[in-house]
C-alpha cells in the first residue's frame, strides 16, 4: 500500500481532509473507489476523480465500518501503569475500531457524573478513537445501592450502558430495580453473568481440567443460572438486557429460548472464548487466566454456532489489561484477564470468516453493526451497509484479508502485553483506520 | 532421569522404578552407624516451604543431609515473601545463591511448575495446594512394593477427601501407572467433577470396597470442611467413611493401612486401627528419607550406582 500525505490531515478537529480510498471492496464486494470528505463519507463509485484529495492505493483491500467494541478496560483512572486512555484508544485504532466503551471498574469506580466525564474527555483529547464510557449499576461495584445512573446518563459523557462488570449484579431485587430504572433513558444494563457463592475462589472451568489440575471449578451453571434469571426479569419488566462475555453452550442455549419469547435480550461473546480452551491451563501459565474462564472445545463450537446464527449478537474484546507482576505469579494470585483490541479482528477472521461461518457483511455487523445498536450510538452506525453508504460518517478500517501477520506483543500499542497469541501467526491485517474522516491508522501504523 | 520431579501424571513407569529401585539402596544407608553418603557435597539444597509443613519439611532436610548436601530451609513466615515479594523474585534470589534443587511447598497449585520457568536448578515439589504431592506417592508406593512384593495387580483404596487432596492425585497417577487399580472413595460432594477421565474407580461406599482392598490409604479430612456444607456432621463423617476395627476386619488379612498423616484420630481413622500392624504410617515416615533421598539423588545427575 502506498499514499501521499499532506499537512492537512493533521488537523487535529475531525476534517479529515479529503482522502480517496482507490479500488476498497465494501463489506467484501467488488472494488470501487471511497471518497472521504472531512468527516463524511462522500461519494462512492467507479473511477472517481476528487481533485486535491490524498490519493490511497487500497487495490484489495476490504473496508468495514468502523468496530465498535462494548467491553473494554482502559484503566484510567486507577492503573495507568497497565493502560491509559490514550494507550488503549491507540490499540483499538490498530486494531480497526472507532469506538470503544470503558468499562466502570476503574479506581475511582466509574459511578458518578463526574468520573464518566472525565473519562470521555480523555478520549476526546486522545482522539484516536470515540470513548464511550460504561458506568457503573451499583456504587463502587459493591452491589448494594444503586448508582447515580441519571446522572451519569445526562452527563457530556451521555452513558448508555451500565455494568458492575468484573462483579456480578447478584441481588435479584437491586438487578430487577437496575433494568426497570434504565428504562427511562433508553439504557441496557450489562451483566456479569456469576453467580458468586457458586464460584468463591474459583479459578478455572469446572471439569475434567481443573479435576487434573486442583484449580477450583469455575462451574457453567453459575453463568447460566444468572443469565435465565435476568432474561426472566428483563421479560417481566420489559427492559433491556445485555449479556457480557457469554461462555457456555448452556447460556447460548438459554439466550436463544429468550430470545424466542421476544425479550429485548443481548448478548457478546470475546474472542477468546471462540478459540481459547481450558486445557491451556495446563502450563499453569497465567496468562490464560481470564473470567469467565476459558471452557471446553464443545463450548466453543457452540459459541461460533450462536453468533454466526444471531443467538449472540456481537464480538466484544474484553480488553483486560494487566502490568507483568500480576500476571508473572502463580495461577490463583494472578489477575484474569487479557488484552485483545490489536488481535480481535483476526481472531474474528480465522475462527468465523475462514471456517465460512459469517461472510464479511456478517462479521461488520457482529463488530460494529449490533454493539452500535446494543450501545445505542447514532442510528446511521447501527446498520453496516447504512454505514458505507455516500452520507455517513466517514468512520472506516481498511483491512488486508490475505495478510498474515505475527503477535509479538513488545510490537503492542497497549501498555501490557499479557495476550494469549504471542508467537502465533494470525491471518488480516487492518492497513488503515479512519475517525470521521482522519486516518488514525494508515499503513498498519498509528498516525 | 527427568530435570524436575512437578508431577507423578507425567512420570513414566521407567523413571518411576528407577527412583522406587534407588529408594531401596538408600534404605540401606538408614541401618549402617554412620548415616551419610558424601555423594551431593558442595551441592546446595534449598527447602522453599510457603506452608507450614515440619514433617515433609524435616523430612527432605534428612534426606539431603545424608547425602551431605547443603541444605538451606526457606520459610515463607518471617522472610521477604511475608512482605509482598513475589514467588519470581523468590525464585531469582535463589538462582543468585546458587540453588541446585529447589523443594517447594506452596498453598497455589501448579506453584512449583512456574518456578521450574525461572529457575536453572531442579525443582522438587513438595505439595502444591490440591494438585499433587509426588514424594509421597513415590514414598506410598515404595512402601506398598516393601510391605507386599509388588505393586502389579494389587487393588488399591484411596479414601477422603479426594476433591482437595494432593495426596490423592499423586498416588492414583502413579500407582495406575505401576500396575495396580486404584478405587477413591468419598462422599460425593468430596469427588471432583471431571473425575470420570481419571484412571480410578468411583465409590461412595466403603463398605463394598473394603472386603476387595489389598491397600487402604485414608486421607485426612479437614474440619473446615463441614462448615462448607460438604457432609452434615464430623460423626456422620466418620460413621459412613472412617476406618474403624469393624471395618479393618471386612479387610482381607494381609491388606495395609496407611495415612500420609498428620491423622485426626477418631474421625477418618480409628485410634485401633491408626496403632494396629496393619499400619504402616510410621514405616511410611522412615520410607520417605530414602524416597526423597533417591529424588534428590537422582535430579542432581545420579545413575544407578550409586556408591
Amino acid at each position: 500500500m502506498t499514499q501521499r500525505v499532506d499537512a492537512a490531515v493533521r488537523d487535529p478537529v475531525d476534517s479529515g481532509g479529503r482522502w480517496l480510498l482507490r479500488g476498497v471492496r465494501p463489506l467484501g464486494g467488488a472494488a470501487v473507489d471511497m471518497l472521504l470528505d472531512g468527516p463524511v463519507l462522500a461519494e462512492i463509485g467507479p473511477a472517481l476523480s476528487a481533485p486535491g484529495a490524498t490519493v490511497l492505493d487500497a487495490d484489495g483491500l476490504i473496508a468495514l465500518p468502523g468496530l465498535v467494541d462494548l467491553h473494554t478496560h482502559l484503566r484510567e483512572p486507577g492503573r495507568e501503569d497497565a493502560e491509559t486512555v490514550a494507550s488503549g484508544t491507540r490499540a483499538a485504532a490498530l486494531g480497526g475500531f472507532t469506538t470503544v466503551f470503558a468499562m466502570a471498574n476503574t479506581e475511582p469506580v466509574a459511578d458518578t457524573a463526574g468520573v464518566v466525564e472525565q473519562v470521555w474527555r480523555l478520549g476526546r483529547t486522545a482522539g484516536h478513537c470515540d470513548v464511550r464510557p460504561v458506568g457503573a449499576v451499583t456504587e463502587g461495584l459493591h452491589g448494594a445501592r444503586l448508582a447515580e445512573l441519571g446522572a451519569m446518563a445526562s452527563s457530556a459523557a451521555a452513558v448508555r450502558v451500565f455494568s458492575d462488570d468484573g462483579n456480578c449484579v447478584s441481588d435479584a431485587v437491586l438487578m430487577r430495580r437496575a433494568l426497570e430504572y434504565v428504562k427511562a433513558f433508553d439504557g441496557v444494563i450489562a451483566q456479569h453473568a456469576q453467580e458468586p457463592r457458586l464460584t468463591e475462589n474459583a479459578q478455572l472451568n469446572e471439569g475434567v481440567v481443573s479435576a487434573r489440575l486442583g484449580l477450583p471449578g469455575w462451574p457453567a451453571a453459575a453463568e447460566e443460572a444468572i443469565i435465565a434469571r435476568d432474561a426472566l426479569l428483563a421479560g417481566h419488566v420489559g427492559s433491556r438486557l445485555h449479556v457480557c462475555h457469554v461462555s457456555t453452550a448452556g447460556s447460548v442455549e438459554i439466550l436463544r429460548w429468550a430470545k424466542s419469547k421476544g425479550w429485548r435480550v443481548t448478548a457478546e461473546v470475546t474472542p477468546h472464548h471462540l478459540l481459547l480452551t481450558d486445557d491451556l491451563a495446563a502450563s499453569y501459565d497465567p496468562v490464560y487466566k481470564v473470567n469467565p474462564p476459558l471452557r471446553t472445545a464443545a463450548d466453543v463450537e457452540a459459541l461460533r454456532a450462536g453468533l454466526a446464527d444471531g443467538t449472540i449478537d456481537c464480538i466484544a474484546t474484553d480488553h483486560a489489561p494487566h502490568a507483568p507482576q500480576d500476571k508473572e505469579t502463580e495461577w490463583a494470585a494472578a489477575r484474569p484477564g487479557m488484552v485483545g483490541l490489536e488481535t480481535a479482528l483476526s481472531i474474528a477472521i480465522m475462527v468465523m470468516v475462514e471456517p465460512g461461518l459469517l461472510d464479511w457483511a456478517g462479521l461488520a455487523d457482529r463488530m460494529a453493526g449490533a454493539p452500535s445498536r446494543i450501545g445505542g450510538l447514532p442510528q446511521a452506525s447501527r446498520d453496516v451497509a447504512a454505514a458505507l453508504r455516500p452520507g455517513a460518517v466517514a468512520n472506516v478500517v481498511l483491512l488486508d484479508p490475505a495478510a498474515r501477520w505475527t503477535v509479538d506483543p513488545h510490537a503492542f500499542a497497549s501498555r501490557s502485553r499479557n495476550t494469549p497469541y504471542a508467537g502465533r501467526s494470525l491471518p488480516g491485517r487492518v492497513q488503515a483506520t479512519f475517525l470521521r474522516g482522519r486516518p488514525t491508522v494508515l499503513d498498519g501504523k498509528i498516525v | 532421569m527427568i530435570r524436575h520431579l512437578l508431577s507423578t501424571e507425567d512420570l513414566g513407569r521407567d523413571d518411576a522404578l528407577l527412583v522406587l529401585d534407588t529408594a531401596e539402596y538408600m534404605a540401606t544407608v538408614a541401618d549402617r552407624s554412620v548415616k551419610k553418603l558424601p555423594t551431593l557435597r558442595g551441592r546446595t539444597v534449598v527447602n522453599l516451604f510457603f506452608e507450614d509443613s515440619t514433617r515433609t519439611r524435616t523430612s527432605f532436610e534428612v534426606a539431603a543431609k545424608r547425602l551431605s548436601a547443603d541444605v538451606i530451609n526457606f520459610s515463607a513466615r518471617g522472610s521477604s515473601v511475608s512482605k509482598g515479594e513475589s514467588l519470581k523474585d523468590t525464585a531469582l534470589t535463589l538462582e543468585a545463591m546458587g540453588a541446585d534443587v529447589v523443594v517447594c511447598r506452596h498453598p497455589a497449585s501448579g506453584a512449583p511448575r512456574r518456578l521450574a520457568g525461572w529457575v536453572r536448578g531442579s525443582v522438587v515439589n513438595a505439595g502444591d495446594g490440591t494438585h499433587e504431592h509426588p514424594t509421597q506417592a513415590l514414598l506410598d508406593a515404595f512402601t506398598i512394593r516393601r510391605r507386599l512384593g509388588r505393586l502389579d495387580g494389587l487393588s488399591v483404596t484411596i479414601v477422603g477427601d479426594i476433591l482437595h487432596s494432593r495426596v490423592a492425585r499423586s498416588n492414583m497417577w502413579l500407582l495406575s501407572t505401576l500396575g495396580a487399580a486404584v478405587t477413591v472413595v468419598a462422599p460425593p460432594t468430596l469427588v471432583p467433577v471431571g473425575i470420570e477421565r481419571w484412571p480410578v474407580t468411583v465409590s461412595y461406599d466403603l463398605d463394598a470396597v473394603l472386603p476387595k482392598s489389598d491397600v487402604v490409604i485414608v486421607l485426612r479430612v479437614q474440619r473446615e470442611r463441614m462448615t462448607a456444607a460438604f457432609f452434615p456432621t464430623e460423626r456422620e463423617y466418620t460413621r459412613r467413611y472412617g476406618l474403624d476395627a469393624d471395618r479393618l476386619a471386612a479387610m482381607p488379612a494381609s491388606a495395609l493401612v496407611m495415612h500420609p498423616g498428620p491423622m485426626v484420630r477418631g474421625m477418618e481413622i480409628a485410634s485401633d486401627v491408626a496403632d494396629s500392624t496393619r499400619s504402616t504410617a510410621v514405616e511410611q515416615v522412615a520410607n520417605g528419607v530414602s524416597v526423597r533421598m533417591a529424588v534428590l539423588y537422582l535430579l542432581l545427575g545420579g545413575t544407578r550406582e550409586v556408591a
